[in-house]
């Protein structure tokens, strides 16, 4: 039982990683029209910045810093490389070009820091366990649960209540409207990849406390979330964080009672939503069909 | 006439590959490696190009070749022709299965499903040690002779498997030209311009995205079980979703709307990997420039724009 719960737990919070990361893709994908599978990468980066940062800024200006310079990226990403491609209607290029970028991110990573895995460091306040029984409920998993929570409540209140927010509601829904109306479109494009990259970096700092940095970090996570997105319905972020959570916790069961299927029961659960509800659990009808 | 002579040409420069390829700075294996994944490629280009769905998970159906030949030589049967026929049948066959999941969508949908299901298959051979050596690949098998009645032909120089490769990608390809000749290569065509153009003439196109899947699968598994048998190992890199993409630009590279593109694109990524990892440890980075350049500035691929320009002359 206390195996069963240890392992779920640890789902959890992989499930967790996977919500965030969904977020960021299904943000990028729904308003940007792109796949991003440099969605890996800009974790990579923030990771890897927060770790070279922390000596300076400490723990706290580094969980901000890393996300902060995931976004920087991000928007620079985009200007230079997704916007061009916007007139293609074709999701191909988009595609390819981001693959290219994961493969020169994670390949740089290694140059840069080296092929190892690095140790990320975090306060003892968090680190200590709450409870002798159940001793993998540190403080710091309950923290890495508690800052998902914040950081995704804090994106719903935007989308639902922020001038931007509404912009970019309603530009997933029809842009070409939006625009009409006089809004910027290439700007509220650009913001919404920022935005998606910066939930990455925050996934990548939170997820090196846990699970160390290492340069393939990030690729091992996209796959999951793409999953996440599958199952919880694209075009629902609400469904994205659901399949996360979904998905992690069944992986983790999975681990206490046949170890060797943890990731491919992820795939299974997929294909079982997708023959009995393809547009997944939350997801809108008719839409990418 | 001229399209008579050029072909003639070109199956005579494969036929004589293994004389002329070391005078260049080639190897035997090299050469059966470009036809091995142009032929993948070209597969993949059924579905990409042909028929507009973006696959972006043709390594599944690779691997699943590659692994389907290795285990019979390894476990079942020492025959090659069994081998080849089981690894392309299993990839086939999962293809097969998967298509009616992703028939029905389209763009970016079709593509992260793709994606997402040949990386169970992968995760399955990368767990499932005991029959597929896991993480470290299956080795321990090795492509047997073949017989023709009383007569023996081995396969164990590079240069004699080499011409089995090259007979296996011709009557593929031959295949894949008839099947693009033939109405339901210009009804794949028909629904990659416009799918409900195409339903309002009452064609049931689900079943024909469905078709194109399926025989995808079907070639790009016979490459990989012939790649398994030319390196007599295979590993889940062969599944991996990087595989996946490396198929894909090699299809952009050199022409999707063209039948002899994925082929020209295979030769330049292949010929590129191998130089670019024997020069720099950087050579991914490399790669993934190379992925960003062709994108920015190829996007039709190196056939697409002689086309062009053959036009506006």
């Amino acid at each position: 039982m206390e195996l069963l719960l240890f392992n779920a737990f640890n789902g959890l919070i992989q499930g967790v990683f996977y919500a965030l990361m969904a977020l960021g893709l299904a943000l990028i994908l729904s308003l940007n029209s792109a796949i991003n599978m440099a969605h890996g990468g800009f974790l990579v980066v923030g990771a890897y910045l927060a770790y070279t940062l922390a000596p300076y800024l400490g723990f706290w200006g580094a969980l901000v810093a890393g996300p902060l310079c995931a976004m920087m990226l991000g928007l620079v990403v985009e200007r230079l490389l997704i916007r061009p491609l916007y007139k293609r209607q074709d999701p191909l290029y988009t595609l390819l070009i981001t693959f290219g970028l994961a493969l020169v991110i994670e390949d740089l990573t290694r140059t840069f820091w080296g092929a190892q895995g690095l140790p990320f460091a975090i306060p003892d306040v968090l680190n200590s366990p709450l409870s002798s029984t159940y001793f993998f409920l540190t403080g710091y998993r309950l923290f890495v649960v508690a800052i998902t929570i914040v950081a995704s409540a804090a994106l719903f209140l935007m989308l639902r209540y922020t001038r931007l927010g509404v912009r970019i509601r309603a530009g997933t829904r029809d842009l070409e409207t939006v625009a009409a109306l006089g809004v910027n479109i290439y700007l509220l494009r650009l913001l919404n990849f920022g935005l998606g990259c910066m939930f990455a970096g925050l996934a990548g700092v939170l997820a090196a406390g846990i699970l160390g940095l290492t340069p393939s970090m990030g690729s091992s996570l996209l796959m999951p979330s793409f999953v996440a997105i599958i199952v919880g319905g694209v075009g629902s972020l609400w469904g994205s964080v659901l399949g996360g959570l979904i998905i992690g916790l069944a992986a983790g069961i999975t681990t206490t009672y046949y170890p060797a299927a943890s990731e491919a029961v992820i795939y299974l659960i997929m294909l079982i939503v997708l023959v009995v509800r393809p547009r997944g659990l939350l997801g809108q009808e008719g839409l990418f069909e | 006439m001229r399209r008579v002579a050029l072909l003639i040409a070109f199956w005579v420069v494969l036929l004589a590959a293994p004389w002329w390829l070391p005078l260049v700075g080639g190897y035997t294996a090299l050469g059966s490696k470009i036809l091995i994944y142009g032929l993948a490629a070209m597969g993949l280009n059924l579905v990409l190009g042909y028929t507009g769905g973006l696959s972006f998970g043709q390594a599944a159906y690779f691997g699943l070749g590659a692994y389907g030949a290795g285990m019979t030589l390894k476990y079942l049967v020492p025959s090659t022709p069994l081998a080849i026929l089981v690894g392309t049948l299993v990839g086939g066959a999962a293809a097969t299965l998967v298509g009616p999941l992703l028939m029905r969508r389209r763009g970016i949908y079709f593509a992260m499903i793709t994606i997402a299901i040949g990386q169970l298959f992968y995760f399955v051979a990368v767990r499932w040690n005991v029959a597929t050596g896991g993480e470290d690949g299956l080795a321990g098998f090795e492509r047997q002779p073949l017989h023709f009645g009383t007569h023996t032909v081995s396969l164990h120089e590079t240069t004699a498997y080499y011409y089995l490769v090259l007979a296996c990608f011709t009557a593929a390809v031959a295949l894949m030209w008839w099947l693009l000749k033939s109405p339901l290569g210009h009804t794949w065509v028909a629904i990659r311009e416009s799918q409900r153009r195409a339903q309002f003439l009452g064609l049931k196109t689900d079943r024909y995205v469905w078709a194109s899947f399926a025989i995808a699968g079907f070639v790009t598994a016979l490459a990989g079980a012939l790649n398994a048998l030319l390196f007599n190992f295979t590993s889940p890199e062969d599944l991996h979703w990087i595989l996946s993409g490396n198929f894909v630009i090699m299809v952009v590279l050199g022409g999707m709307r063209n039948f002899w593109g994925p082929l020209l694109g295979a030769t330049l990524f292949i010929v590129a990997q191998d130089y670019l990892s024997s020069v720099t440890d950087n050579w991914m980075t490399c790669i993934g420039l190379l992925f960003i350049m062709i994108v920015l500035l190829f996007p039709k691929g190196l056939l697409g724009m002689v086309a062009r320009r053959a036009r506006a002359a």
